[in-house]
C-alpha cells in the first residue's frame, strides 16, 4: 500500500540525490558537515591556548570612583572609562548601581531613566558652549536628500506603519523645550 | 583624534578627542584604518541600551595599525596590522579558559550578564569604541591577531563581528545534513546565517525580512529561498505551509531588539523602552520551528524582561541556544573558507563613509536608505 501524501507520518520526504546537487550549485556547501569539528564544539572546552601570560590580570589603577554591579566580589581588574559618572543622570546611575542587582527591573529602568536625563543635561549644556547641538546634522537627515529617502520608503515595509512616529519622538522633544522656553520667556516679560 | 560622539537618542557628531592612552601593562592603541556601523550599533543610537552615555564613541567592528603598545604586550609590535574581535577579554578568567570569550568575567563591572564589548555602553564594560581615529585595546596579546597579507582588509574587517556572528548562530542551530534552516532577518549576520548553514549542510535554507532589496541579496549572496512577511497575513502559517505543515528543523533569529511586524511589540520595546527588545522575530521563530526543534538566537537584546512566547517553547520541547559569538574560536575555519573561496564577507559591503560624514552614515541605516546593506566607516587618516 503507497503511504498517503500527509505529514502526519513518520517519514521525511527527503530526495536521495539533494545532497550532490546542492554540492554542485553551492559552492562549500557541506564542508562543516561533522557537527564535531566546528569551531565552536564543545562549547565549553577547557584549556584553550589564549595568549593569556597571567594567572590574574595587573589591576588598571582606579582613577575615580568606578561604579559596578553589585553581583561582582569586586571591581574586575580591567574597565572601560569613556564617560565616568557626572551630573544628576551620574547619580541615578550610581544609585541604581549600589542598589539594586541586575535581576531586578528598576536597575534597568533607573539606568534608561538616567539616560534621557544624561541626553537633556548635556544638550542644556551644549547652549553654553561655541558648538551647540544641532539637530539637523547629528540626526544626519540630510542623506534622506542623498540617500534616495523618497524611493527607499516605497514598497512593502512594515515599518511604514510606524513611520509617522519616527519624527515625533525624535523632534518632539525639542519643540516642547522650544514652546516650554517661549512660555517662561513671556512669564518673565510679562511679571516686568 | 577625530570621533564619532553620542549627543542622545538619534544624535551623534564628530568632535576632537584626545588620543586614548595606556591604561593597564595589556593595553596597545590602536590607529583604526577601517571600522563599520553594525546592526546592533542602531539598539544604541535609538536609545534602547541601558547606560549609553552621552560622548561615548561606538563601534566594534573595526580593524586598523598598531600605535603604541603597554610594558606586557609581548604578541604586537607598533607597525602591525591587525583586526580585533568585538569582544573584550581577558583570556584568564574560568569562562575565557573554556573558549567563552563573550562572557569574560574580567572585563566588564557594569554587569556579571555580559561581557565587554567595545563602544556598546557601560552596560558592556564602558569602552569607547573604533569609529573614531584610535581605540583603547585591553589585552592586546588576547584579542587581536595579525591580518594575514592575502587577507583584504574589508573582509577583516567583517571578520570582526558579522561574519563569526552569522557563522556561530548557524553553529548553535546544530544543522545536520538536510535540515530546512529559517533565518529570520536579511541584514549582514542573517545573510552571513544563511550562507553559514550551507556549509554545515542544510537541505533548504530560507531567509525572511520586509525589505525586497535585502531578501534580493538573500537570493544571490546566500542561495536562499525568500519570503518577504509584509506579503503574508501570517508568516508563520506560511512557513508551516512551506515546510509540510511539520515547521523548520532550525531557525536562526538575527533581528533582535527592534523586529518590526507588530506594533504593540515594537511601540512598547523600541519606542517606550519597557523591554530590553522587541521579540517578535524570536516569538516566530518558536511558533515556526518544529517540535524538538533548535531556535538559535544571535540577534542582539537588551538585558530588561521581554514578553517571549515561552510556554510554546517548553511544550514544543525546543533547544534554545544564544549567546554573544566567541570571535576568535571562528577565525581558523573561517580563514580558510575565505581562502578557498567559499565566503567572500565583503561582497556584503554597500557603503563607504567617511567619519566625519558618520552621521548620515547612521541615518541611512537607521532607515534603510540608499538599499544600505553593510556601510564601513573610512577613517580620516588612513
Amino acid at each position: 500500500m503507497t503511504e498517503p501524501a500527509t505529514p502526519y507520518t513518520a517519514g521525511k520526504s527527503a530526495t536521495p540525490d539533494a545532497s550532490v546537487a546542492l554540492r554542485a550549485r553551492i559552492p562549500g556547501w557541506g564542508v562543516d558537515l561533522d557537527p564535531k569539528d566546528r569551531p565552536s564544539f564543545p562549547r565549553e572546552q577547557p584549556g584553550i591556548a589564549t595568549g593569556a601570560h597571567w594567572k590574574f590580570p595587573d589591576r588598571q589603577p582606579e582613577e575615580q570612583p568606578r561604579e559596578r554591579s553589585i553581583e561582582h566580589a569586586m571591581l574586575t581588574p580591567v574597565f572601560g572609562t569613556s564617560a565616568p559618572l557626572k551630573g544628576a543622570s551620574g547619580a541615578i546611575r550610581r544609585y541604581a548601581y549600589r542598589r539594586y542587582s541586575e535581576g531586578r527591573a528598576a536597575h534597568w529602568l533607573l539606568l534608561i531613566a538616567a539616560d534621557r536625563v544624561d541626553a537633556w543635561e548635556n544638550h542644556l549644556k551644549s547652549f553654553a558652549t561655541l558648538r551647540p547641538d544641532n539637530p539637523l546634522t547629528e540626526t544626519g537627515i540630510g542623506s534622506e536628500f542623498s540617500g534616495n529617502g523618497l524611493k527607499s520608503r516605497t514598497g512593502k515595509r512594515v515599518d511604514v506603519n510606524h513611520s509617522w512616529m519616527d519624527p515625533v519622538i525624535v523632534a518632539g522633544p525639542w519643540v516642547l523645550a522650544g514652546v516650554g522656553a517661549v512660555a517662561v520667556l513671556r512669564t518673565l516679560r510679562g511679571r516686568r | 583624534m577625530r570621533a564619532m560622539v553620542y549627543r542622545g537618542p538619534y544624535k551623534i557628531r564628530v568632535e576632537e578627542k584626545d588620543i586614548p592612552k595606556i591604561e593597564h601593562p595589556n593595553d596597545a592603541i590602536i590607529r583604526v584604518t577601517t571600522g563599520a556601523i553594525c546592526g546592533s550599533d542602531l539598539h544604541l543610537y535609538h536609545g534602547m541600551m541601558p547606560d549609553t552615555r552621552v560622548g561615548t564613541t561606538f563601534g566594534h567592528e573595526f580593524v586598523g595599525v598598531v600605535h603604541q603598545v603597554g610594558s606586557s604586550v609581548q604578541n604586537l609590535i607598533p607597525g602591525d596590522r591587525v583586526m580585533v574581535p568585538f569582544n573584550v577579554y581577558c583570556g584568564s578568567c574560568w569562562f575565557c579558559a573554556r573558549g567563552l570569550y563573550s562572557n569574560c568575567h574580567n572585563v566588564n563591572p557594569n554587569a556579571t550578564a555580559v561581557g565587554g564589548i567595545y563602544g556598546y555602553s557601560h552596560t558592556c564594560g564602558g569602552y569607547d569604541g573604533g569609529q573614531a581615529e584610535f581605540v583603547r585595546v585591553p589585552f592586546a596579546d588576547v584579542g587581536p591577531s595579525r591580518i594575514p597579507d592575502w587577507m583584504d582588509e574589508e573582509d577583516a574587517v567583517l571578520l570582526t563581528d558579522a561574519l563569526p556572528t552569522g557563522y556561530f548562530g548557524a553553529q548553535l542551530g546544530d544543522i545536520v545534513e538536510g535540515d530546512t534552516v529559517v533565518v529570520f532577518g536579511a541584514g549582514p549576520v542573517g545573510l552571513f546565517a544563511a550562507k553559514s548553514a550551507w556549509l554545515m549542510g542544510a537541505g533548504r535554507v530560507i531567509v525572511i525580512d520586509h525589505l525586497d532589496y535585502r531578501l534580493e541579496k538573500a537570493r544571490s549572496f546566500a542561495h536562499a529561498e525568500t519570503f518577504n512577511f509584509a506579503e503574508y497575513d501570517d508568516i508563520v502559517v506560511h512557513l508551516k505551509k512551506e515546510t509540510d505543515y511539520l515547521g523548520a528543523d532550525v531557525v536562526i533569529d538575527a533581528v533582535g531588539a527592534e523586529a518590526d511586524g507588530n506594533f504593540l511589540q515594537h511601540v512598547t520595546a523600541s519606542k517606550l523602552k519597557l523591554q530590553g527588545g522587541s521579540p517578535v522575530a524570536l516569538n516566530w521563530a518558536i511558533d515556526s520551528v518544529r517540535k524538538g526543534g533548535t531556535v538559535s538566537v544571535v540577534g542582539a537584546y537588551g538585558p530588561i524582561f521581554s514578553a517571549v512566547k515561552f510556554g510554546d517553547a517548553v511544550n514544543k520541547g525546543l533547544t534554545l541556544r544564544m549567546n554573544q559569538c566567541p570571535v576568535k574560536r571562528q577565525w581558523p575555519r573561517l580563514f580558510e573558507h575565505i581562502r578557498n573561496g567559499y565566503l567572500k564577507p565583503s561582497d556584503l559591503v554597500t557603503h563607504r563613509i567617511p567619519l566625519e560624514h558618520i552621521a548620515e552614515g547612521y541615518h541611512l541605516f537607521s532607515a534603510k536608505l540608499d538599499n544600505i546593506v553593510k556601510p564601513l566607516i573610512i577613517s580620516t587618516t588612513a
